[in-house]
């Protein structure tokens, strides 16, 4: 879901009603335009009528109350709206920090106990009607978070930290995407939110904070080496193994997201091999460089990868 | 000429404009009224780059960040010279309106003088500053605000310089030419005027803060 | 000097005989020198409006560029690359080079002759100023075909658009063609003030001044203090990208949105530089077509001016989703609530006009009532924008640029082509064809709401703007290909326009000199007007010279054998000076050759600066050293 006409957070249902006042009053005052000049341009003309000027300065006072009305009632209702956007998710009940980055988004979850904290990319998942709190942060250029369907946007700042809440009111996938110009590939700069009930979230956060498996089987023990030969590791963290560079993704559970290169492209085998065989064509100017590997050696690193549950 | 029609309309002469003076000073004349426009975007410019250099001071713990404070010395020469400068400057100005050469010559030879010994004290004074542009943000707002203003003044030297020897040659006894040396004139005022908030700035500010 | 001299004109000399004497005192050299050298407003003005429209024509098909690859999902008509150079290219040239030049060159070519004298006041410097804007439209241009295009957007935020992340020359191209037009704006409002201050014909005081020379004056102060500080802006990134500086830069103490204050200080003023211009074209044309005086000519004025006022206090509208204090915000909101009334009354005004008039529906006047209809939904889009939690949603997306499409094209554009149907007479001696006209309103009012009105509606769907290409399934996709056949429509009626153009201009019906029956000074000469505007210089007794008398009231006692105008008062003006106007020169040309070279010089060198400036400095000296002994021996 995208779409700030379908408004399934507290925050976006707030501003839908705003956009609904502002479409009646403005249609409104439109219609009353239009009227006047269709009339102004088709009226019968008759003999030059010498009360016309002064009736005419009558309706312009009318016209200038009717706007000073209108408009103060538009600034009431923004007003208004703005404060109870700012008491709505006061008591955060998950807090987030999210960092963009040229381009994909760095998400995670803090907590106050240092082990119970999470860290992926690109996908958020949240459990349904909580209030959530998230820190905004850019590591290079300006960005801007956006889920239409839950809030309005706020930017990402490098050196001027922001903040934005979140309370999404029913289970479903939510787009997100970068909303401010940040470069080559400001387009594909999407994230998702996965709204879930708590115990399918809470499921889901335990995974995250489990390392790795192992490599056991042959294949996948054959990829992680690649992993390690092919310099992966010096820009993606696999949790339980050596790789912790933050200079792309956190790859720990990649296979759990439903999309790959933030939203780029879909989340599969077949996806995940183009990108691999070639970023730049997937996603040209990204920061993730052409790696050449052998066909066998792509085939165990993405069967490593899709152990990464 | 063929498309070119011209107007049928009858023409009735009302008046006549023979009998008016060829020049006239301060807002009667045209290039006055370009001066005001020019002081306007130039007032504007270092007025925002002052709010630049506050608006990034409320963004610093410390300001200036390494502590180093300019010294004021040079500064205040400066301010002092600049200001004292309002005098023999606004005999310049009456003089010139009132069309008289010999104090013309005189004041504005003084006036020459005074922005030279300005821009040699401006020169200690960029390095009385202690911090390059290129330390950091602070430097960076710190001379470009020295130097926005060093621009006019060494531009109002250079103008003052030709109208020197302007009034030295056969151009010099001219009506136009005295309304020249008159907004001339109304320059330095504006110089001298935009020192004093660039000053309490550069020098008192980071003291305040 | 006695009244009845034959150096002045007046009744004594037959009306051809004046004319041949003052076509001998101002029309410039013939050929290339000539071209060069000329000051004369008309040539000046006209030259920047041809260039405008060339820009536009260039901005105009990168967009249809950008149209063709939105055209459907994931299209690779165009790469990310070349994609943010296009719309970076669109935005700047649309805003840099065509709007706020057009407007401005409509002025030049007007404002003194609805003011009623024989020239512009600084024909030196306004001389000077067009072949700076021209200089910074080619360089800009030529970077692009070079591939440096500038690639981070109209707005250029940083630190996108610093040192760091946009390594390479493109970004300095951006800065200094920013330099350059906003050095010509600023030349052009002074000189144009100065006309509207000192230049108006004798009794055309203020409350008989021509709305749309109030428009140009309320837009040439707002110059005056928008610019500078798009150019402070635009030194500080340049100064961070050659120099080191750290103006932008978190690390050091300096801070992103200093740049956004910075330019949107600029940025919203200058919407309204655009918008204001055009306000005034659209007073003239209703008040000619509806054949009376436009309504409540007072409160037209106040609500010019208040709307420039207002105009100083909203740029942070543009910056609600950076999270600045929400009361502060608030603010913002209200003031920008605020700005729709006067321009509310002002299309008040205009209906009353034609409601207490008699219209007649030429293609001008069809143009003003296609401002009407359009505009108004780009102006209370902008209410809404306003509002902080709706903007919230829909900043940076479709919707903003549907916004600004509406109020610019509806606002800026729709009188643009009204006056060049009104004004192309005066200019050129002919008519333009009114059936193609017509034709040309149609296509291009149908094909402008096709293209921009869906966009509210992507907008709202979750589109963001400036992205080279979308995933198909997020049901953006039958509108964007309807927004590219709306395109499709409106460069076909631009092609019309051209072609009744070039038509008119082989083989036009004669215009007259007044065939609209209009009431402005404008009017009142010849089409084409001479060299010197008027043979004999207005007097003026009313607000509409040419519908209050038969009679043309003109004054007496103007010398023919040099360039001479009349000063008058501020308010009333009264005659008060005979002030001589300058010869042609070449040096402002040349003068523009060196601070153009030094602005492009200065991107590879920052010793460009102090080497640049001794050329600079002589031609300037030029310029303004006093005519040479032999020119004044001649005059003796
Ligand atoms: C000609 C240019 C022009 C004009 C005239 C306007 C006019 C207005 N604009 Fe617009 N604007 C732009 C050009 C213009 N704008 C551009 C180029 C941008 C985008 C820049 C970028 O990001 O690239 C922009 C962006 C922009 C934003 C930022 C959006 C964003 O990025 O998130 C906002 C927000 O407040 C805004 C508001 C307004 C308002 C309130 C007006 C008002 O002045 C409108 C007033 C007029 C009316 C309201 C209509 C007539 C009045 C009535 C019929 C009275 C009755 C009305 C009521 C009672 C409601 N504009
Ligand atoms: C006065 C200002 C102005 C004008 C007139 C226009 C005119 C047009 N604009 Fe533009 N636009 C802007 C100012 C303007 N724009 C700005 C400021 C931006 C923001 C940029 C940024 O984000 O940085 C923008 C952004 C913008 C975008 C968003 C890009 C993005 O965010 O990714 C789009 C997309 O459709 C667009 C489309 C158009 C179209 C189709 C026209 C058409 O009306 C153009 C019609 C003109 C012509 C087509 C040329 C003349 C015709 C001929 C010479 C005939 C021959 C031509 C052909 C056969 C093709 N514009
Ligand atoms: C120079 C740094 C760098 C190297 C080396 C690198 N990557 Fe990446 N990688 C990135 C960046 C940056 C991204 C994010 C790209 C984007 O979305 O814009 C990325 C994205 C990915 C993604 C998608 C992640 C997601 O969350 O959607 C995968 C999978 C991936 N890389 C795997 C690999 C593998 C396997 C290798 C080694 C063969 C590798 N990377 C080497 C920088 C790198
Ligand atoms: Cu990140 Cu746009
Ligand atoms: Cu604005």
């Amino acid at each position: 879901m995208h779409s700030v006409l379908q408004a399934l957070g507290v925050h976006a249902q707030h501003i839908e009603l705003v956009w609904h006042t502002m479409l009646w009053v403005c249609g409104f005052m439109y219609l009353l335009v239009i009227a006047f000049l269709i009339h102004a341009i088709w009226r019968r003309r008759g003999d030059s009528d010498a009360e016309a000027p002064r009736r005419m300065s009558v309706a312009l006072a009318g016209w200038i109350g009717l706007m000073v009305l209108g408009l103060f009632g538009l600034t009431l209702t923004s007003f208004l709206t703005d404060r109870a956007l700012v008491h709505a998710a006061s008591e955060p009940q998950v807090t987030l920090k999210i960092t963009g980055y040229q381009w994909w988004w760095e998400i995670e979850y803090t907590n106050p106990d240092p082990s119970r904290q999470v860290r992926t990319a690109n996908e958020i998942h949240l459990p349904v009607g909580a209030q959530v709190l998230a820190e905004l942060g850019s590591n290079d250029v300006i960005h801007s978070l956006w889920v239409p369907s839950l809030n309005g946007k706020r930017d990402l700042i490098p050196g001027r930290p922001t903040e934005i809440s979140l309370q999404p009111l029913r289970i479903g996938r939510y787009r997100g995407q970068c909303a401010e110009f940040c470069g080559l590939q400001h387009a594909k700069m999407a994230l998702e939110v996965v709204v879930e009930s708590q115990q399918d979230y809470d499921a889901w956060y335990e995974r995250q904070l489990a390392a790795a498996p192992p490599a056991s089987e042959a294949r996948a023990a054959r990829g992680q080496q690649v992993f390690f030969n092919t310099a992966c590791n010096l820009c993606h963290a696999i949790a339980g193994t050596d790789a912790a560079a933050t200079v792309g993704p956190d790859l720990s559970h990649v296979a759990s997201r439903r999309m790959l290169a933030a939203g780029a492209l879909p989340n599969d085998p077949e996806h995940l091999r183009r990108w691999l065989q070639n970023p730049q064509r997937e996603k040209p100017g990204n920061h993730m460089p052409i790696v050449s590997l052998g066909r066998d050696d792509l085939d165990a690193l993405i069967a490593y990868l899709g152990t990464l549950q | 000429m063929s498309a070119r029609d011209l107007d049928e309309r009858p023409l009735q002469f009302m008046g006549d404009l023979s009998h008016l003076e060829d020049h006239g000073h301060s807002h009667r004349s045209l290039t006055w009224w370009g001066m005001m426009g020019l002081i306007c975007v130039e007032a504007t410019a270092l007025g925002l780059a002052v709010v630049a250099y506050l608006y990034l001071s409320t963004h610093e713990q410390q300001w200036p960040p390494a502590y180093l404070l300019p010294d004021p010395g040079w500064g205040t020469a400066f301010t002092v010279i600049v200001l004292l400068s309002f005098v023999p400057n606004m005999l310049l100005d009456k003089r010139a309106q009132q069309e008289k050469l010999g104090p013309v010559r005189l004041w504005i030879v003084v006036m020459t003088v005074i922005g030279f010994i300005l821009v040699v004290i401006r020169y200690f004074e960029f390095r009385s500053m202690h911090v390059a542009w290129s330390d950091s943000a602070y430097g960076s707002a710190v001379i470009v605000l020295l130097g926005l203003h060093t621009v006019h003044l060494v531009t109002d030297l250079y103008d003052s310089i030709v109208l020197v020897v302007l009034m030295f040659t056969r151009h010099g006894d001219t009506g136009r030419r005295y309304v020249d040396v008159a907004e001339n004139a109304i320059y330095w005022n504006f110089v001298i005027y935009v020192w004093v908030p660039i000053y309490v700035v550069l020098y008192f500010v980071p003291r305040w803060l | 000097m006695s009244a009845q001299s034959p150096s002045l004109d007046g009744e004594w000399l037959d009306e051809s005989a004046t004319r041949q004497r003052l076509e001998k005192t101002w029309d410039d050299a013939p050929g290339l020198w000539g071209a060069l050298t000329t000051l004369d407003h008309k040539r000046v003005g006209l030259r920047y409006i041809v260039t405008a429209f060339g820009f536009f024509g260039l901005a105009g098909v990168a967009a249809f560029v950008m149209r063709l690859q939105l055209a459907h999902a994931e299209n690779d008509l165009v790469g990310p690359d070349l994609y943010n150079q296009l719309f970076t290219m669109h935005g700047s040239t649309m805003m840099f080079l065509f709007a706020v030049p057009i407007m401005q060159a409509v002025g030049i070519y007007f404002v003194p002759l609805m003011v009623g004298t024989r020239a512009i006041s600084f024909p030196r410097l306004l001389a000077f100023s067009y072949w700076i804007y021209l200089f910074g439209g080619l360089l800009l241009w030529t970077a692009f075909f070079l591939n440096i295009g500038p690639d981070a957007g109209w707005f250029a935020y940083v630190p996108l658009s610093g040192p760091q992340y946009s390594p390479g020359k493109r970004v300095d191209i951006w800065a200094q063609m920013i330099t350059y037009t906003e050095l010509s704006s600023i030349a052009v409002a002074v000189s144009t003030i100065a006309t509207i201050f000192k230049q108006r014909a004798p009794g055309m005081a203020l409350n008989r001044v021509p709305l749309f020379v109030w428009a140009i004056l309320v837009m040439s102060f707002m110059v005056l203090f928008a610019m500078p500080s798009v150019m402070i802006g635009s030194s500080f990134l340049i100064m961070d990208r050659l120099v080191g500086t750290h103006f932008f830069n978190p690390a050091e103490g300096g801070d992103a949105l200093l740049w956004q204050h910075l330019f949107w200080f600029f940025g919203h003023p200058e919407v309204y530089i655009i918008f204001i211009p055009a306000l005034g074209m659209v007073s003239s044309i209703v008040q000619t077509f509806s054949r009376r005086p436009v309504f409540g000519y007072p409160l037209m004025v106040l609500s010019l001016i208040a709307t420039s006022l207002f105009a100083f206090g909203l740029w942070v509208h543009h910056m609600f989703a950076t999270g600045l204090p929400r009361l502060g915000n608030s603010f913002y909101t209200a003031a920008s609530m605020v700005i729709a009334i006067p321009t509310g009354i002002q299309i008040f005004g205009w209906i009353a006009t034609v409601w207490l008039g008699k219209p007649r529906f030429t293609t001008p006047f069809l143009f003003i009532i296609g401002f009407i209809v359009v505009f108004v939904i780009g102006g209370l889009t902008g209410v809404m924008l306003a509002s902080v939690p709706l903007d919230l949603q829909v900043h940076d997306t479709y919707f903003v640029v549907a916004h600004f499409h509406y109020v610019l094209i509806g606002g800026g554009v729709f009188p643009l082509l009204g006056a060049v149907y009104y004004w192309f007479p005066k200019i050129t001696g002919r008519l333009l064809d009114e059936r193609l006209g017509k034709l040309n309103f149609w296509l291009f009012f149908i094909g402008f709401n096709v293209t921009f009105f869906p966009m509210h509606y992507l907008g709202l769907a979750g589109m963001p703007r400036r992205v080279y290409t979308y995933s198909s399934g997020l049901g953006w996709d039958g509108l964007n290909l309807l927004a590219t056949g709306g395109a499709v429509l409106i460069a076909i009626s631009l092609l019309l326009l051209a072609f009744n153009i070039v038509r008119s201009l082989r083989s036009g019906a004669a215009a007259g000199a007044n065939p609209w029956d209009a009431d402005t000074l404008e009017w009142a000469t010849s089409s084409p007007p001479l060299s010197f505007n008027f043979t004999h210089i207005p007097l003026v007794t009313g607000s509409h010279p040419l519908w209050d008398s038969e009679r043309l009231h003109v004054m007496r006692g103007l010398r023919l054998d040099e360039r001479e105008l009349v000063l008058t008062t501020v308010l009333d003006a009264q005659p008060d000076l005979r002030e001589p106007s300058v010869p042609p020169s070449i040096w402002p040309f040349l003068a523009a050759i060196a601070v153009g070279t030094m602005f492009v010089t200065s991107i590879f060198s920052p010793w460009a600066v102090i080497v640049g400036a001794i050329p600079i400095a002589i031609t300037l000296t030029a310029w303004f050293w006093p005519k040479s002994a032999a020119e004044e021996e001649i005059e003796q």
